[in-house]
Parts: C-alpha cells; sequence; structure tokens
C-alpha cells in the first residue's frame, strides 16, 4: 500500500493512503477535539460528516482552514493544529454553535457526561458573544416510552442518523431542513412513537448533548419505595453488573454483582432478585419450543417453522414488527426474560408471601431503553396492572445510588433474594451477543440427546463479529446457529429467512451491537469499543464463576415447574410466560 | 407510520410507479423521482413520499430530510395561478419586498401557503434573469416587470373569472 509521509506540528509521520488528517494526529498522540466525529472501527462504519467544524487545522498550500476528520493526508503536507488562526476559528465556531444552544447546563440531564460541555471546558469559554440579541431556534419537545427528544440542544453532529440508518437500518431519524431549523426528526417531524422507531436508544448512546436522552423513573420508583402499602421488587439483568462499575470510576469489566445487590437493598426494595432467573426460565421455554419445533421439521412436517428466532430483546421485536411482519410466526413465542419475571413475580411469587398484585410494584434494571416500552406494551398487563412497572436504565441506577449517598466501593457483596435471585451462568451470558444461543444449547442438547454435554464452553459462537455463524454437533444431527447483533446485521440474515435462502436452524439476534452490554441504558462509551469487549469478558468470567451453568439444572427453575407451571410449553406457561406479535408495517391505502 | 391515513387513487400510485420504474427504481435518483412527482401532482405530499419511500427502499424520513432541504420541492399544494415574487438582488433593492408584503396582505397568506380556495399560492424565488425589471413578479408562466406594491390588486384581479 502506498505510503504518505507528512508533518504534523512539527512531528513527522507515515500513513497508509487514505488515512485522515485527525487520524494520523491521533498515532502521532495530538488529539484534535471534535464534537461530530465517531469511529466505530469495529463495525467499518465513520461520522464524518464536517459539520462541527472544531477538528479544523492549517493545512500547507490550502487557503481555507481543513477539516481533519475528514480531510486525507497527502505527500509532503505541513498540517498545523494550534495557530492562532486555528484556535481563533475553532473557538469562533464553538462560540456559534452555543450562540444556538441553550444555557441550562446546571439542570440538563447530560450535564456532567456531555460532550459539548466538556468542549467548552477544554477551550476555555467564558462569554458567547451576542448571546443577548441572538435567539435560539426551539423545536417541538418529544416524549416517547423510551427517549427523549429535546431538540433544542441538537447540535447537529448526525451521530444518531448514522446509528439509527447505517448501523441499525431502522431509518427513523434523518436531518430535516436547513437553517437555524435544520435538525434530526422522523419523518414528517412527527413523534418517535409514529415512525418506525424501535427503542433500542443507540440514539441517546452516541448523542454529545442532552438533545436524545432516556425517560426517567426513577421518581417513580422512589415513590414506590416509600409506600408503605407497596412490596417493592427489583430485577437486574445481567448486562448491568458488568457496567455499573464505570459510572463509580472503577474499571471497565470490574464485576458488581454483590455491591449493586447491597446498594439495592440499601435503596430499600424488598427484595432484590435477578432477571437471570428469568433467563434460565426463558431457555426451559424458548429452549422446548425450538425442540420441538426442531422435530416436527426433522420429521417432514411443513408446518414447522425453522429457523427459530430468539425474541428477548425488545428492540428486535420492534424491528421485525416494522419491518418484517410476514415472518412474525418466526420467532419464538417465549417472552423476554424481563416479561417473565414480571408474569412470575405478580403470580407465583406474590401467592407465595400473600400480597396482591395491586400491592406488588416490580422494578427492572436493565442496560437497554427499548424495556421502558415493552414493559408499557398492552399485552404485558393483567386488568391495567403491568407485568413489569418501571424499567430504569443502568444509567439511572447509578444516578439513584449517588443520590442516595451509597459510596458503592464501600459495600460488602451481598446476595440476591431467594427464590427469584437464584442463577446459572447460562442466564448471565444473555449479556453479550451469543450468550442467549450458547445458553440454549447447553440446554437444548442435553434434553435432545439425552447426553451430558462434556464442553460448557461454546467458543465458536463468541465474539464480536456483526453476523457469525457456526455448527455445533448434536450426537450427530449438525445444527447450524447464526447470531447478528445490530439491526443491519439481523435484517441481513432475516432477509436470507424471507426468501427462504437462510440454512440456520436457529438464530439469535440482539439490537444493540455487543448484546445487552452495550445496550442504549448502559454508562455511554464515546466510541470507546474497548470498554465492550471489557464488558463481555467480565460477563464470561461471571458464567464461570457460577456453580451451575446449565439452565434447567437450577433447582429454583425445577421447583417453580413442580410447583406452579408443570412443564415447560404446558398451558399454564404458554399463558403466563409466551406472547405474540403484531404488524406494525405502515400500508398505503389505496381508494378503490 | 401508521397513524397517518394514506389515501391515494390507484392511477396515482401507478403513476408513481411508472416514474420510479423510470429511473430503475435506483435509490440514487431520489431527487429526479421527486421531481417527476412534484411536476405531476403539483407538490409532494406525505402519501407520495411514503410510496417513493417504499418503491426506492429509502427510509421515509430520508426522503422527507431532502424534500424539506430544496426549497423547490414543497408539501403543501400550490395554487391555481402560483405567484412567485423575486427576492434577488435587483428586485430586493427597487422594493420586491414592499410587493412580497402587500401580496401577503391581499390574499391573507405567508410565503408556501395557498389561498383556501386554492385559487392563489405564494412564493418567493431568487432572480429570475430578468434583472432589468426588477422587481419582478411571476403568476404561472405570466411575468410582470416593475411591479409595485399599487399594481398588486390590478395583478390579482386578471385572475377574477
Amino acid at each position: 500500500m502506498e505510503t504518505i509521509k507528512l508533518t504534523i506540528d512539527n512531528k513527522e509521520i507515515d500513513v497508509p493512503k487514505g488515512t485522515t488528517i485527525y487520524k494520523a494526529a491521533k498515532e502521532l498522540g495530538i488529539d484534535i477535539p471534535t464534537l461530530c466525529y465517531m469511529d466505530l472501527h469495529d463495525m467499518n462504519i465513520e461520522n464524518k460528516p464536517a459539520g462541527c467544524r472544531i477538528c479544523v487545522a492549517e493545512v500547507s498550500g490550502r487557503r481555507n482552514l481543513a477539516p481533519t476528520c475528514s480531510t486525507n493526508c497527502e505527500q509532503g503536507m505541513v498540517v498545523k493544529t494550534h495557530t492562532p488562526r486555528v484556535l481563533n476559528a475553532r473557538r469562533t465556531v464553538m462560540e456559534f454553535i452555543l450562540s444556538d444552544h441553550p444555557k441550562d447546563c446546571l439542570i440538563c440531564a447530560k450535564s456532567g457526561n456531555c460532550e459539548l460541555q466538556a468542549m467548552a471546558h477544554r477551550l476555555g469559554i467564558r462569554e458567547i458573544p451576542g448571546t443577548e440579541y441572538a435567539e435560539v431556534s426551539t423545536y417541538r419537545e418529544d416524549t416517547s416510552p423510551s427517549i427523549i427528544r429535546d431538540l433544542d440542544k441538537c447540535i447537529m453532529c448526525r451521530r444518531c442518523e448514522m446509528m439509527c440508518n447505517e448501523v441499525q437500518t431502522v431509518g427513523a431519524l434523518s436531518a430535516v431542513n436547513r437553517g437555524f431549523m435544520a435538525t434530526v426528526a422522523p419523518a414528517f417531524e412527527q413523534n418517535l412513537e409514529h415512525s418506525t422507531c424501535t427503542y433500542c436508544g443507540q440514539c441517546v448512546a452516541v448523542c454529545p448533548t442532552g438533545a436524545l436522552t432516556e425517560v426517567n423513573h426513577v421518581p417513580s420508583v422512589l415513590r414506590a419505595l416509600v409506600d408503605p402499602s407497596k412490596t417493592v421488587v427489583v430485577q437486574t439483568a445481567p448486562a448491568v453488573r458488568v457496567a455499573l462499575g464505570e459510572e463509580f470510576g472503577l474499571e471497565p469489566g470490574t464485576i458488581v454483582t454483590g455491591k449493586m445487590t447491597a446498594a439495592l437493598r440499601a435503596l430499600g426494595f424488598d427484595y432484590v432478585f435477578d432477571t437471570d432467573f428469568a433467563a434460565d426460565l426463558t431457555i426451559m421455554e424458548e429452549g422446548t419450543e425450538f425442540l420441538e419445533r426442531l422435530t416436527r421439521y426433522l420429521k417432514g412436517d411443513k408446518n414447522a417453522r425453522i429457523p427459530i428466532l430468539t425474541s428477548c430483546c425488545p428492540g428486535w421485536v420492534n424491528f421485525f414488527e416494522h419491518y418484517f411482519p410476514d415472518l412474525k410466526d418466526v420467532p419464538s413465542t417465549a417472552k423476554s426474560p424481563q416479561q417473565m419475571f414480571g408474569a412470575i413475580a405478580k403470580t407465583y411469587f406474590a401467592d407465595k408471601i400473600g400480597v396482591n398484585r395491586k400491592d406488588m410494584v416490580v422494578v427492572s434494571i436493565m442496560p437497554c431503553l427499548a424495556k421502558k416500552y415493552e414493559c408499557q406494551r398492552d399485552e404485558f398487563s393483567v386488568d391495567g396492572n403491568p407485568d413489569v412497572d418501571f424499567s430504569i436504565s443502568t444509567r439511572e441506577l447509578a444516578n439513584f445510588i449517588k443520590q442516595a449517598n451509597i459510596d458503592i466501593s464501600n459495600l460488602h457483596d451481598e446476595e440476591f433474594d431467594s427464590p427469584l435471585g437464584e442463577s446459572t451462568g447460562a442466564g448471565v451470558i444473555f449479556g453479550a451477543t451469543g450468550g442467549v444461543i450458547e445458553a440454549a444449547c447447553r440446554t437444548a442438547y442435553e434434553l435432545y440427546t439425552g447426553k451430558k454435554l462434556q464442553r460448557l464452553d461454546f467458543t465458536e459462537l463468541r465474539g464480536m463479529e456483526g453476523v457469525r455463524s457456526a455448527t455445533i454437533d448434536f450426537d450427530g444431527l449438525p445444527l447450524n446457529i447464526g447470531i447478528a447483533h445490530g439491526l443491519g446485521n439481523a435484517r441481513k440474515l432475516l432477509n436470507d429467512v424471507r426468501s427462504g435462502k437462510s440454512q440456520f436452524h436457529a438464530i439469535e439476534v440482539m439490537a444493540c451491537p455487543g448484546g445487552c452490554i452495550g445496550g442504549g441504558g448502559q454508562p455511554l462509551l464515546h466510541g470507546n469499543s474497548e470498554i465492550l469487549k471489557a464488558r463481555a469478558t467480565a460477563i464470561y468470567e461471571e458464567d464461570r464463576k457460577k456453580p451451575l451453568r446449565k439452565s434447567h439444572e437450577n433447582p429454583f427453575i425445577i421447583k417453580l415447574y413442580e410447583e406452579f407451571l408443570g412443564k415447560p410449553n404446558s398451558e399454564k406457561a404458554h399463558h403466563l410466560l409466551h406472547t405474540h406479535y403484531f404488524n406494525k408495517q405502515s400500508k398505503v391505502i389505496i381508494k378503490q | 407510520m401508521s397513524h397517518i391515513k394514506i389515501e391515494l387513487r390507484k392511477e396515482d400510485v401507478d403513476f408513481i410507479n411508472r416514474v420510479c420504474e423510470s429511473f430503475n427504481n435506483d435509490p440514487q435518483e431520489l431527487i429526479n423521482v421527486l421531481h417527476a412527482c412534484q411536476e405531476h401532482f403539483g407538490y409532494l405530499p406525505a402519501e407520495i413520499q411514503e410510496v417513493v419511500s417504499e418503491e426506492l427502499n429509502i427510509p421515509v424520513a430520508k426522503i422527507y430530510g431532502v424534500v424539506t432541504f430544496y426549497s423547490f420541492f414543497t408539501m403543501t399544494p400550490k395554487g391555481k395561478h402560483p405567484i412567485s415574487i423575486c427576492l434577488g438582488t435587483a428586485c430586493y433593492v427597487r422594493g420586491a419586498e414592499k410587493v412580497l408584503d402587500e401580496f401577503k396582505k391581499e390574499l391573507g397568506i405567508q410565503v408556501g401557503e395557498s389561498t383556501e380556495d386554492n385559487k392563489f399560492s405564494l412564493s418567493s424565488l431568487r432572480c429570475v434573469g430578468a434583472c432589468g425589471l426588477a422587481p419582478v413578479v411571476l403568476v404561472g408562466d405570466k411575468t410582470y416587470g416593475r411591479v409595485a406594491p399599487d399594481d398588486v390588486k390590478n395583478i390579482l384581479k386578471e385572475y377574477d373569472l
């Protein structure tokens, strides 16, 4: 490959042809500031609309300053990134951006974690000239079940648009209008609720400002906790325990399961349970459904739909309801672990402790924003009483813990309560891409072959490739497994299923890159994918430490079936633990 | 967009489909497709954008983004007699804004809007290449030069029928 030699800030460097000045500078340890740029190198996607103009530099032979994020290095180029002219331009650009931005940092949901605020600090902005006569453009605020859009705070970096269109192929958001009214919005500037939005929250995860944030349910949870008539039960998703520590300054990948449990108890939850229990339950239901479909399929039953698709991810469910409603009989009918937990908590467990479901409040701690929407779906409530009352994100929990003056690093590890807090390693790995199907394989293998599994770690199912496949030997039956994370990758596999080209028997799909560990409700990555890898490593470590690592061996799951559900896919299990899907595709109505 | 009641006549949908086909349903041809549709329908309501979205396989949000970016495209139907006032430099310095204000007052509409009876619509544009006639007003295909605010009533009267 052709090499380019250039000088940046008096330092020489050789880079491959096609390298941007921004990246070359980074290699030299020169950190050029930027607001809109975002590099998702694991996915080979870069957001570089050159929109913010913060990253400009002086380039020899050019009259104008060049945006370094989108200017390629050229032979013999001399770049200066901090001349008075550059610094002056950068400051002026920043002042322009800030002049059209609300000044309510003190009470902004993003305060302290805002890239715009950090940039103003870094550039030492102390005044914004002309503020007294400059109007700030305003937009209609839009609150959906999961996401709040406060576009007054949008700086048109268009990262959300990249996530929504290029990574997720959801196509709900686009840059619209021009000039001061330019913003990012759904078609016809309608609310998110009336768009194809899946609530995956990846737009929120990359928004540098407070323009896109999650709906905050902490106040509702607090009200429930102080209400003496309510029994408040909490469940925590597997991906939360490997990321929560980051919000308290711990190294990415630190496992804080015990401290999180202690913190939740200190916050006043009556029962601290684990979604991992419900994940084990999901495997029992989904695994049984899979084996039943597979057996019929192998016997030549044309009505048996293969592949089976996982259904734990609410962003993914929304996606196929919008884009693949013709395939809505392909995913498993099993509810997600969050909803299975709610259904069991408000029946089996409520009966056990003698509490009416109306007096029980189920709270979930999720790495996810789509879970907020999921728990509000009509089909997940009984007489208007939802199975899961409130879902709060990892970020919201961290904030809640800080508000309660709890120093998580000083807490002693505590255990989950019994019985809905008991889980196996199979439940834990639900948090990483490939984990659900690995957990399913551990159980399905033993149920199908009747033999004991020799090797529990299906490492061939792990990794960060966007689309993966592996063939698992089910004692002579080669089972083709597909895995996709990120909805754009899911779309590829789904198109194959639709056209009949798919060779897979089972496919796992997670809406977010990396799976739940990269969820829209997790501590912000700020473009650092190494954090994601550290979380994945932590998930598999947590699994390895568990004495039991197969869902069907969870003694409390066995007991739940004995005492309450009968057997997997029984009528009662179907009633409580399975669901159905809807066609959300918009159809053009034609006047005849 | 499940809550929008989308109702198009079958021949309208067929027309849009034919336009898209003539451009090989190529997403890159979006602007040409929109041009052809606007020429035929006079405007680009949400319904038409939805059909184009399906045919070209482009998210409708993206199409809306393009429609709202280029001032040529409009989502409101043009009146029977579309009025355009040139606000280019030459026209502007010779009082085009006052002419525009007079049209707004007489018709009771803003730029980009149509009268209730859909007879007139009002838009502004930048330079029609007739600066010698500034300020210039176009009504449909007819050009009026050296228009003064006092002329506005008479121009509109020409279209009384």
